[in-house]
């Protein structure tokens, strides 16, 4: 029973992970942060993964107060922020936010301000779908551990 | 602030020491920072990490030296080609390889090239595209 439970887990999460690459949401750079991950740092996607979370969300609320203000013109601090979220982006596997950030970046070197709100909006629309699949990963793979542990007394 | 990772010298059983790759970090992204790390341990290095060129430079200032230094191109305070042409000012003869993102152009890649590069390479690093300059460093 216990090992079935593990197996069907460990299907959950294949079929989530694949999912996620099917729809371009992961690439190949994910599995390399799953194949540095080892015993001695058993922890590292989930850290490596938070620490992009954290450091995002930070990135995405500096360009929102940029661009809700009726005076701005700083275009060279949106291409900034957005060099920063493509590169780590990129660095984690998250495919379809560098995506979005590259089309956002376009609008900004063309001084677009409209075209940047709506660049935004499509990054945060991204972003939080990404978050809540890491997630859902995260939890699978942590029932996964639990089911993997448990152990009835005999 | 700099931080300094898992370090020091092996010894093997003939007494004999083994140095291990030193390697500094300077990328102003904390999660790009963590993946360098791990790839430099998995390689067998010891890493130390700078958030801006200008730590990066301080460290050199203070005497410390590294075999590779990985330096990412847009940073707050000093940006890497400002770090490396200070660093090769400084002297520092480290290999120092650029890590550039998808956005940089042909000419400015050529800047921080010229500004002392040894190589440069497109993010995202990986241990693939970093491993023939360690064998490289490490005589291999």
């Amino acid at each position: 029973m216990l090992g079935l439970g593990v197996d069907r887990l460990q299907a959950d999460i294949n079929r989530l992970l694949a999912s996620l690459f099917h729809q371009g949401v992961l690439d190949e750079q994910f599995l390399q942060l799953q194949q540095l991950q080892d015993e001695t740092s058993p922890n590292f996607v989930y850290d490596v993964i938070n620490i992009y979370f954290d450091e995002s969300e930070k990135l995405l609320r500096n360009l929102r107060l940029l661009l809700m203000d009726r005076e701005f013109s700083d275009y060279k601090k949106i291409g900034l922020h957005l060099n920063q979220l493509v590169g780590s982006s990129s660095s984690i596997g998250a495919r379809r936010v560098r995506n979005v950030c590259v089309a956002f970046r376009s609008a900004s070197e063309l001084s677009n301000r409209p075209g940047c709100l709506r660049g935004l909006e499509v990054v945060e629309h991204e972003y939080h779908y990404l978050k809540n699949m890491m997630h859902e990963l995260f939890q699978l793979e942590q029932q996964r551990i639990l089911a993997a542990g448990v152990r009835y007394p005999m | 602030m700099a931080t300094k990772s898992t370090g020091g010298i092996e010894k093997t059983k003939s007494t004999e020491v083994k140095k291990k790759l030193n390697v500094l970090i300077v990328d102003d992204d904390p999660s790009i920072r963590r993946l360098h790390e791990m790839i430099i341990k998995r390689i067998g290095g010891i890493s130390q990490t700078a958030k801006n060129g200008e730590e990066a430079v301080i460290l050199h200032r203070g005497g410390a030296s590294f075999d590779l230094i990985l330096m990412d191109k847009e940073m707050p305070e000093r940006d890497g080609v400002s770090t490396t042409k200070k660093l090769r000012e400084m002297k520092v003869t480290s290999m120092i390889v650029g890590v550039t993102s998808l956005a940089d152009q042909e000419e400015e890649r050529k800047a921080f090239m010229e500004a002392g590069l040894n190589h440069c390479l497109e993010k995202p690093l990986t241990m693939d595209k970093i491993l023939p300059y360690i064998n490289h460093l490490l005589g291999a």
